[in-house]
């Protein structure tokens, strides 16, 4: 999908100008370079190696050796939390990926046939929506079997009807508008119609869209994980280490505040970062500043 | 108007035996034989297959669904294999914490979350606007088990104002009852209250730069009177809808913090049961799930119809 926006007057210079202006944008852009370069730095250093048990270290505070302290093996939390961004960044991205490249064309073509495909659609669509996420992820994973690829799986179904949902709503806010009229009188095809002007109509909406489900993918995951459901130990993930902390949680504390953290900075930065977007590219938005 | 609410029954109807179907068939495929797993480690063939028999498993597909799905109806859910009691039993003990649980979080996020969203949409851009909806975007962001492993230290291990988990049941009391709720509830609450005070504001926002409301504050209404019963009427269809969505999160909600708490709720149960194969409590509690879900939306679109003059009208 290209993300173009039919704002003439506008650049890219304009853009970006305005991109370097807005906080929300700016601060979750950074924290999301950040989380990635964290995430990117972990295939090829970190403190200490997450797969080695020091028993010897076990439940340590934190301290300049151990930044974020250590846990009930002695591992270091911040290696962990390090190695732990990849798993949650890669099911979350993976799980959008599945949502958008499935539910957006289902919606776009429910708004643009109308009738009873639409109507079918729908219904799918309230079908899924009837069974709530996590419960369906769970029985997923019961399945298929605990681990990241499955919860993948188990994620992105829950994100086709999401992005159906909005493509659809936000096509058939374009549809009744002049200048699809004219498109039509021109001879143009509902598919292209669809391709060349809805889509890029709607992509700021499947945009801002794609980072709210990003955020809550990487929620899921860790929800599936701490259910013990998600990635399997070794590999650490936030959702592991925080069900570890629980009944830690007198002793050591840091255990779960940590990777937590994490979770919430990771999320607020992804969150922040698709709200910036919709400022910058959706003129609606602007106006209402 | 009552073309309206008879479709969205029929749709509700519809989804219900879909989804009957597709719980059904996800459990048939399903790996796992429940005689085998009654009868353990050193049950002989012929035993498992008189069990099977005497279970109705090798009757034909179709017909096993039928009674299934029949048995629904009349609440006769058949007997859990590992706690060998009646399914429906269980299930009003389980629900007996998960509905108060799921109840209290819900009004607890809603009176929260309106009022916040009113107060921000109605001072845009100000300080205020940008503090409630700066503390919005951390309560989105923040997942409900690790603020409640927060708040079980901060309250229960550090405080000790109440119990960091367990449920003594109705019967040692309403108070201690609900105080062992109370943690919970305010976990599953806050990320929901940030998503809805969010939606409030924005749905409020678009309503307040609608042509109408010039109108009215044109013709000399006041700003209250002008949000209060203009802007907020009309910002309800976006905020009516979250709650719905809202309330399949705070069921499926309930299956992590339940597990936090230590609370025997339903998502507790339904969570226990799938990681012990206990088919006929994953069916059935899963059923129930959707079978809540499917009716909060359709009071949804009734309650669009009592919002939504338009609506009504429309056939």
């Amino acid at each position: 999908m290209t993300l173009h926006i039919d704002i003439p007057e506008e650049t890219l210079g304009g853009i970006l100008a305005k991109a370097f202006r807005n906080t929300a944008f700016l601060t979750g852009f950074v924290i999301s370079v950040l989380i990635l370069l964290m995430a990117a730095t972990s295939y090829v250093w970190t403190p200490y190696d997450v797969t080695k048990l020091v028993i010897a270290d076990k439940t340590q505070g934190p301290s300049l050796a151990h930044w974020f302290g250590t846990d009930h093996f002695g591992r270091d939390i911040l290696s962990m939390v390090m190695v732990g961004a990849r798993n949650s960044i890669a099911v979350a991205l993976v799980a959008v990926g599945i949502g958008m490249g499935v539910g957006v064309p289902l919606g776009a073509f429910a708004a643009a046939r109308g009738g009873l495909v639409d109507e079918a659609l729908m219904r799918i669509n309230d079908l899924v929506f009837a069974f709530p996420a996590l419960l369906s992820a769970i029985m997923i994973t019961a399945i298929f079997g605990p681990g990241a690829v499955n919860a993948i799986i188990a994620i992105g179904i829950f994100n086709i009807p999401v992005f159906a949902r909005v493509a659809r709503a936000g096509a058939l806010a374009i549809w009744p508008r002049e200048f699809i009229l004219a498109a039509r009188a021109a001879g143009k095809s509902s598919t292209q119609i669809t391709i060349e002007h809805v889509l890029p109509n709607i992509a700021t909406l499947l945009l801002v869209q794609g980072t709210i489900q990003f955020a809550l993918g990487i929620l899921a995951e860790a929800g599936l994980s701490y259910l013990g459901l998600g990635a399997q130990p070794p590999m650490p993930s936030w959702g592991r280490m925080l069900f570890d902390a629980q009944t830690r949680m007198v002793a050591a504390p840091w255990m779960a505040i940590f990777p937590g953290m994490a979770i919430v900075v990771t999320v607020l930065g992804l969150n922040l970062l698709g709200d910036g977007i919709a400022d910058i590219l959706d003129p609606k938005s602007r106006r209402q500043r | 108007m009552i073309a309206y609410l008879l479709k969205r029954l029929a749709i509700a109807l519809a989804t219900l035996i879909l989804a009957s179907i597709v719980v059904f068939a996800v459990l048939e495929i399903l790996p796992g034989d429940p005689a085998r797993l009654m009868l353990g480690m050193n049950a002989s063939a012929d035993q498992i297959e008189l069990l099977r028999d005497q279970m109705g498993l090798n009757a034909p597909l179709i017909w096993r669904y039928l009674h299934w799905a029949g048995g629904l109806l009349s609440l006769d859910f058949g007997r859990s294999y590992t706690y060998s009691v009646p399914v429906i039993d269980l299930v009003r003990e389980r629900l007996a914490v998960s509905l108060p649980l799921a109840l209290i979080a819900l009004a607890l996020s809603t009176v929260i979350a309106i009022p916040v969203g009113l107060f921000s949409a109605s001072r845009r851009g100000r300080a205020g606007d940008t503090i409630s909806m700066g503390a919005a975007q951390l309560g989105v962001a923040v997942p409900n088990f690790w603020f409640a492993l927060m708040l079980i230290y901060v309250f229960a291990v550090w405080l000790r104002l109440v119990p960091a988990g367990g449920f003594p049941g109705w019967s040692a009391g309403i108070w201690p009852a609900l105080k062992s709720l109370l943690l919970p509830a305010v976990a599953l609450a806050l990320p929901q209250a940030a998503i809805l005070a969010r939606v409030t504001r924005s749905a409020l926002i678009e309503v307040l730069n609608e042509d109408y409301i010039r109108t009215a504050r044109a013709k000399g209404l006041p700003y209250r009177t002008v949000l209060w019963r203009h802007a907020l009427r009309n910002a309800m269809i976006p905020v009516l809808t979250i709650l719905g969505l809202q309330f399949a999160f705070l069921l499926a909600g309930t299956i992590i913090i339940e597990n936090v708490f230590y609370l025997p709720g339903l998502g507790r149960l339904v969570f226990q049961a799938i990681t012990q194969r206990d088919l006929i409590v994953v069916e059935s509690v899963v059923m129930l799930l959707v079978a809540a879900v499917i009716a909060v939306n359709l009071l949804v679109d009734f309650s669009y119809a009592a919002v939504d003059p338009r609506l009504r009208s429309r056939s």
